[in-house]
């Protein structure tokens, strides 16, 4: 017989025997596994060598890997192997792989943009990552804004404007809607008179009685709602002001009221305590000439602009 | 006293060398053919062309970067990864399915382990020599014949490792351009690391660890011992003609016929040990059934040419069922399908890889997805119209251009807006996204809940498929 034989026999033991009869077997590892341990050593020392290991002083050994990126400040910086380098790295690869879609964006009309099927792809991607992390902290992550605080971006109602034009001039400078306090000027019956006119326009329950007076009032110079609104109350998208024959709310929350009562109290509340919230801030500092393009070109298809 | 510690004992478990006589017979035939076989589909098939208008001409190829994977005229993309799942599935089905029918026919037969094992035995033999010539030049001390023909065996293994690799890769990239770009040293970094890592692994697994992998290694062998039942078919030695009523005994002079050994009470063993000599894992299938065990049957052609020389019936060692073999009449071996199990894999083999043809072969020539837009469900306009929006992704799976027409019923004809997106045009393996908007008066809306959105092909009518999509209102918000 050969070798072979050996590999067939019954478990060894210790050899050693305990209160005459207690044996403990021996299973011993196979040699590989020791093997395969001294290679994880190997790999350790490698690894050490490669990346950052031991604690050194007040600071640590960086290992032979460096990242070199360039950080927000634009400035070159090499740095021993860090997550953090790392990350920055991806993001200059990332900046560096989307640079000639947003040259192409720059150099593209916005007609041209809203009509090529890649550059929408990437208009759709693109404009939605920088929406999200700049626009939807307000306008919300779709768009649709919320009721008495932000506009809602995906309907049809645009205060200063639908057209690529005007998106563009809204985030670049920036806007700020104003409405005086009417509560100071105007007594309780007239703003409630006022309130039902304004109620009257857009077909919502009201008193024709007090509409009627509303509708003087809204005209007189009085209450000269008409300077700003319009002697149409259809709004003036010069200075962004509402209009207020149309379904769509944005500062008086009328569709949250199920009552004709409340709806005309929401109106109420907004004409008697006025408006000095509508801040959107100027994006000209902040973001890029052509991320700005990409996000005119998003927002006005978010809501199929004019 | 006794301290435990009179007689060291290793620590480690040496590995005592295997070194396997080579024979003829059926078994042996099977084991050549199938390892010709899936070595010409291995080694050959990434050289293999076939002709396309838009990706190499190679007939199997695993474009990572191009995401998409070509197997001859089929083009899979990640998407698909459902059949991937079928694959897998059938894979393992097939598996529990065999193991309860014939024991381990995968390891013995089929799993790149035993062949590549075989190969490397096989290179080994040729250089070498047969059993005797290999254990003698093992013990023999290291002079210029065994440096010689040791250092050959290896360098010859890890050539063959390195052209394992190499052929592995070539699945992943156009072969021809990346032998060239390989020995020049513009193949990708991960060609280089994929390349060594499968060399040392290969050169490890089939040329220094061999059965180690099986024994230790292997999850696989260890738990198709739980699919064994009594009556599954397995390599075992008839004990009971073997060993007689006094044992093996080897073909002396006075018990070399069959009359005279049953005369005596001697089994039909002649103790020759050759069954032990072949194996590749170095077991004594004598011993019994064992998780060592293979199961690829070379001891059944080493017993059989034996007991052939000696004029004895052949299936001394023979696949048969420990049911059969304990029998009080035992029967000839024969496979036991029937049973509640093997019917139940036999089953669900069947219909996965029934649902995995119709699957690809009913695929269709484009992938559709129509998402509502959530953030917001619906938009009040100005005239108070309700305005729902969806995002349409349209993949296209064929093999050239494809422009798709974007249709609707169900709702007044004029009410779907596509934007500046009437139809749209879409590359081959390349996805495009089309913003569609709906737009209905408020008693329209109030009514309506769903809608049929077309996708149709441009100049395939018969391709249309439509998607029912919801349209959300005010009114709903209440229910």
């Amino acid at each position: 017989m050969s070798e072979q034989k050996l590999q067939s026999q019954t478990v060894q033991t210790t050899g050693h025997a305990w209160d005459g009869d207690l044996q403990e077997y021996n299973n011993p590892l196979p040699v590989w596994w020791v093997y395969t341990f001294y290679v994880t050593v190997v790999f350790a020392l490698v690894y050490w060598t490669i990346y950052p290991s031991w604690p050194f002083g007040k600071g640590w050994i960086g290992g032979l890997s460096n990242i070199t990126y360039v950080n927000s400040d634009g400035e070159t910086k090499t740095h021993s192997w860090n997550t953090r380098a790392l990350l920055m790295e991806d993001m200059n690869q990332a900046a560096a792989a989307q640079k000639p879609y947003f040259d192409k964006v720059a150099a593209m009309s916005y007609a041209q943009v809203a009509k090529d099927p890649d550059m929408n792809g990437f208009i759709l991607s693109a404009g939605k990552a920088l929406f999200s992390d700049n626009c939807a902290p307000c306008h919300q992550a779709g768009g649709q804004g919320v009721v008495g605080f932000f506009p809602n971006l995906t309907d049809d109602d645009w205060l200063y404007g639908g057209s690529f034009d005007k998106i563009h001039e809204t985030i670049t400078g920036g806007r700020h809607g104003y409405m005086p306090t009417f509560s100071e000027v105007l007594s309780p019956e007239q703003i409630d008179e006022l309130a039902n006119y304004v109620a009257s326009l857009s077909g919502i329950g009201h008193d024709a009685t007090k509409a009627a007076a509303g509708n003087v009032l809204f005209h007189s110079e009085t209450a000269a709602c008409y300077y700003c609104h319009g002697a149409d109350a259809k709004g003036r998208k010069e200075i962004g002001s509402a209009n207020l024959t149309d379904n769509i709310w944005l500062w008086a929350n009328v569709p949250a009221a199920s009552s004709a009562e409340g709806k005309v109290a929401a109106i109420r509340s907004v004409i008697a305590s006025g408006l000095n919230k509508g801040v959107m801030p100027a994006w000209a500092g902040r973001l890029s000439p052509e991320q700005i393009k990409v996000l005119t070109v998003y927002v006005h298809e978010l809501g199929g602009g004019q | 006293m006794q301290t435990g510690l009179e007689e060291q004992l290793g620590l480690y478990q040496k590995r005592i060398p295997i070194f396997t006589r080579s024979v003829k017979g059926r078994f042996r035939r099977f084991k050549t053919t199938v390892l010709v076989l899936a070595y010409a589909i291995y080694f050959l098939l990434p050289w293999l062309p076939w002709s396309r208008l838009d990706a190499p001409s190679q007939a199997v190829l695993f474009d990572l970067p191009g995401r998409r994977f070509l197997i001859f005229g089929l083009t899979v993309y990640p998407q698909d990864v459902v059949w991937l799942a079928l694959l897998l599935f059938i894979a393992a089905i097939l598996l529990f399915f065999v193991t309860g029918l014939v024991g381990r026919a995968f390891c013995g037969y089929f799993c790149f382990q035993t062949l590549w094992t075989d190969f490397f035995i096989w290179i080994e033999h040729k250089i070498q020599g047969e059993r005797p010539a290999r254990v003698r030049l093992y013990r023999q001390p290291w002079n210029r014949e065994k440096l010689l023909k040791v250092g050959g065996t290896h360098v010859l293994w890890v050539l063959a490792s390195f052209w394992t690799g190499m052929t592995f890769v070539a699945y992943y990239a156009y072969a021809p351009q990346l032998v060239l770009d390989f020995f020049t040293g513009q193949a990708a970094a991960a060609a280089y690391i994929t390349v060594s890592i499968l060399t040392i692994s290969t050169y490890a697994a089939a040329g220094l660890m061999r059965e180690q992998i099986c024994t230790y290694v292997c999850p696989y062998g260890r738990f198709q011992s739980v699919m064994y039942e009594p009556e599954t078919l397995a390599v075992h030695y008839d004990a009971r003609r073997g060993e007689g009523a006094h044992g093996r005994a080897s073909a002396r002079a006075g018990q070399r016929t069959l009359d005279e050994r049953h005369e005596k009470g001697l089994g039909d063993c002649v103790d020759c040990g050759l069954c032990v000599q072949v194996c590749p894992t170095g077991i004594d299938i004598r011993d019994g059934l064992q998780y060592k065990c293979i199961s690829c049957g070379l001891c059944i052609d080493a017993c059989n040419t034996i007991m052939d020389s000696f004029g004895f019936p052949q299936g001394l060692i023979r696949y048969d069922s420990e049911q059969n073999l304990a029998a009080p009449e035992p029967t000839a071996p024969r496979v036991e399908w029937k049973r509640l199990k093997t019917i139940g894999y036999g089953a669900a083999l069947i219909l996965m890889s029934a649902y995995l043809a119709y699957s690809i072969g009913t695929r269709g020539s484009y992938d559709r997805a129509v998402n509502q837009i959530r953030q917001p469900l619906y938009v009040v306009l100005s005239n108070g119209d309700i305005r729902n929006r969806y995002q349409v992704r349209i993949t296209n799976k064929a093999a050239r251009d494809q422009t798709y027409e974007i249709s609707a019923s169900g709702i007044p004809a004029g009410a779907l807006d596509l934007g500046n997106f009437r139809e749209i045009t879409i590359k081959p393996g390349h996805s495009g996204l089309v913003q569609a908007s709906v737009r209905l008066t408020p008693e329209l809306a109030e009514h309506t809940h769903h809608f049929e959105l077309i996708i149709t092909p441009k100049g395939k009518p018969a391709e249309a498929r439509s998607e029912n999509v919801r349209f959300d209102g005010p009114k709903e918000e209440h229910d």
